[in-house]
């Protein structure tokens, strides 16, 4: 894997902020496109715009041609057994409030409880709490430990008949924890339950095998995975999408409307009412296949190296804590500083060049949990340096100085 | 182009370590708490005004950055003994400095040593943490102590 090769890809990067070359390290908000991607998007919009799925004429059988083979292409980068079960959204949020919606309306009741992990995104625990509000379901937590780790014994205790989904964060976006699904699923199914993974911020970062894992709800953005904001997909076994009623009304989920009655479409446009995002599919389509060139062993050990490269340096930085330090974890350095906040940290480090988040990272149980208002969050991606993580810790030692 | 020492002037880094009249005022006759939903900053104001609508007393507490720790703890200072309707004109004359053009020049006879807090207006993303003090104490004198946001 060559690093520069890599960086070339990505036009974005080669660019000064204050006079500092730019060193993105909020990769866990958002990544980079790589100009596959955006040429992709570019040429749909010059070329073959126009809408799907119904057009007779030529450019809406390309664009439908090329969201349909974007479909098979995630379908195999994350080996669902069928197109059917991929269900295109505006995002992960959108996936989770569509499973909260039309599978948990459907299938949850007032005696029955779904449980999450404490260090649940925002948009993985809110779609739950309404949906308990609506039913009087119980939410309940499963706990973690001080290094960030899910407490697996506390899980299997709070599993019985009584749970009917799991919600778990493959990876977390606030403590870089990648959680143990594949036991956890196993466990869950042992009591009839359905589990509901959050791929967000694993998707990038480490394989996924739905199939092999048993996974009954997938969700996860595109955005997080070097693909175009506003577009996600949800993936689910086509039996529970069958008996699912629909989420949305319009066109396209429909096969004949009178004011009668209304016949759904078949999987899976049942899910997608209205125009979708097509540029947006089709551009999520080309950025998994530039994640399967680059492959996940070479990524997954390169990522490793720029984590631990970075984790000792942050270990020897004085007056520097950091938050999840969990055994198995990728990617994200989430810390706070003593005597400089985080958000002062962000605006300081900006001004360096250094882009990190600062803030409760939509995670503010993380928050909690750590008696912290905010942590300062660096976290990497296939194209970061050692020279970036040395730049970090660079402007960091000027923070501190600012404050000494 | 603005550096960080015009944000991070040596007043604002004393505030920060140091902030005035900082815990709770007990009794109280107003209070309220502010949040920035963005950062996560929370701040409470409790005041203490008298029948002539002067501001005997005023004092904050909560968790910040820098700047809105800096920005409350200058605010409590510059407003105790003043009236209530000296602080509306403090609030617009800080509100039009934080958001004003670059070549706008705070209004000193009205903010005095507020006028350290100018440089935010370079820092788009900071405005909030310099305002919410303000706004806070508005909703408490106003609103009867519904919580001030940001957003």
């Amino acid at each position: 894997m060559n690093i520069d090769n890599i960086r070339n890809d990505f036009p974005i990067l080669h660019q000064e902020v204050f006079g500092h070359p730019l060193v993105y390290l909020d990769n866990a908000a958002t990544t980079q496109k790589p100009q596959c991607v955006i040429d992709t998007i570019r040429q749909y919009y010059e070329k073959d715009n126009s809408n799907i799925h119904r057009g007779v004429h030529s450019l809406s059988e390309r664009a439908t041609k090329d969201y349909e083979a974007a479909r098979e292409t995630i379908r195999d980068f994350f080996n669902a057994k069928s197109s059917k079960e991929v269900i295109f959204t505006r995002g992960t949020t959108e996936s989770i409030n569509l499973v909260a919606s039309s599978w948990g309306n459907a299938n949850i009741g007032k005696d029955d409880e779904v449980l999450i992990t404490h260090m649940e995104h925002h948009s993985n625990i809110v779609p739950w709490q309404m949906l308990c509000e609506r039913t009087g379901a119980k939410l309940k937590i499963i706990p973690m430990n001080e290094a960030g780790e899910l407490d697996l014994t506390a899980y299997a205790e709070l599993l019985s008949e009584r749970t009917k989904l799991v919600g778990i964060v493959h990876m977390s976006n606030a403590l870089g924890t990648i959680n143990p699904i594949a036991d956890m699923i196993k466990q869950a199914h042992q009591v009839g339950a359905k589990v509901l993974i959050d791929g967000a911020q694993a998707a990038a970062h480490i394989a996924t095998d739905i199939q092999a894992l048993d996974i009954d709800f997938y969700a996860t953005s595109a955005h997080k995975m070097y693909g175009p904001t506003g577009v996600g997909v949800l993936i689910a076994k086509e039996e529970l999408l069958n008996a699912m009623p629909p989420y949305q009304g319009g066109g396209d989920m429909i096969l004949i409307v009178t004011f009668d009655k209304t016949q759904y479409n078949e999987l899976p446009h049942k899910f997608e009412a209205g125009t979708p995002n097509i540029a947006g599919v089709i551009g999520f389509g080309e950025a998994l296949k530039y994640i399967s060139n680059i492959g996940f062993s070479a990524i997954e050990k390169r990522e490793k190296e720029l984590l631990d490269y970075a984790t000792k340096k942050a270990q020897s930085f004085e007056g520097l804590r950091q938050i999840g330090t969990a055994k198995d974890k990728a990617c994200v350095l989430s810390f706070v500083l003593d005597g400089v906040h985080p958000h002062d940290l962000g605006t300081i480090l900006d001004r360096e060049g250094v882009a990190i988040r600062a803030g409760h990272h939509c995670a503010m149980p993380v928050m909690q949990f750590y008696k912290v208002p905010a942590t300062a969050r660096a976290s990497f991606s296939i194209y970061n340096t050692e020279a970036e993580v040395d730049a970090l810790f660079t402007a960091l030692e000027k923070a501190r100085d600012m404050f000494a | 182009m603005f550096s960080l020492g015009d944000l991070y002037k040596e007043v604002i880094i004393d505030h920060t370590k140091a902030p005035r009249n900082f815990g709770k005022l007990e009794p109280c006759s107003h209070d309220a708490e502010g949040f920035n939903p963005l950062c996560g900053d929370q701040l409470h104001v409790y005041l203490q005004i008298d029948d002539n609508n002067i501001i005997e007393d005023v004092k904050f507490e909560g968790q910040g950055c820098s700047i809105s720790t800096a920005s409350a703890s200058l605010m409590t200072q510059a407003l105790k003994g003043k009236s209530v309707a000296n602080f509306n004109t403090m609030f617009s004359a800080f509100h039009d400095m934080a958001t004003a053009d670059m070549d706008d020049k705070p209004d000193e006879d009205v903010l005095g040593k507020l006028a350290v807090l100018a440089g935010v207006k370079e820092f788009p993303s900071r405005i909030k943490c310099a305002t919410l003090c303000w706004h806070t104490v508005k909703s408490a004198i106003e609103d009867a102590g519904q919580p001030a946001k940001t957003e």
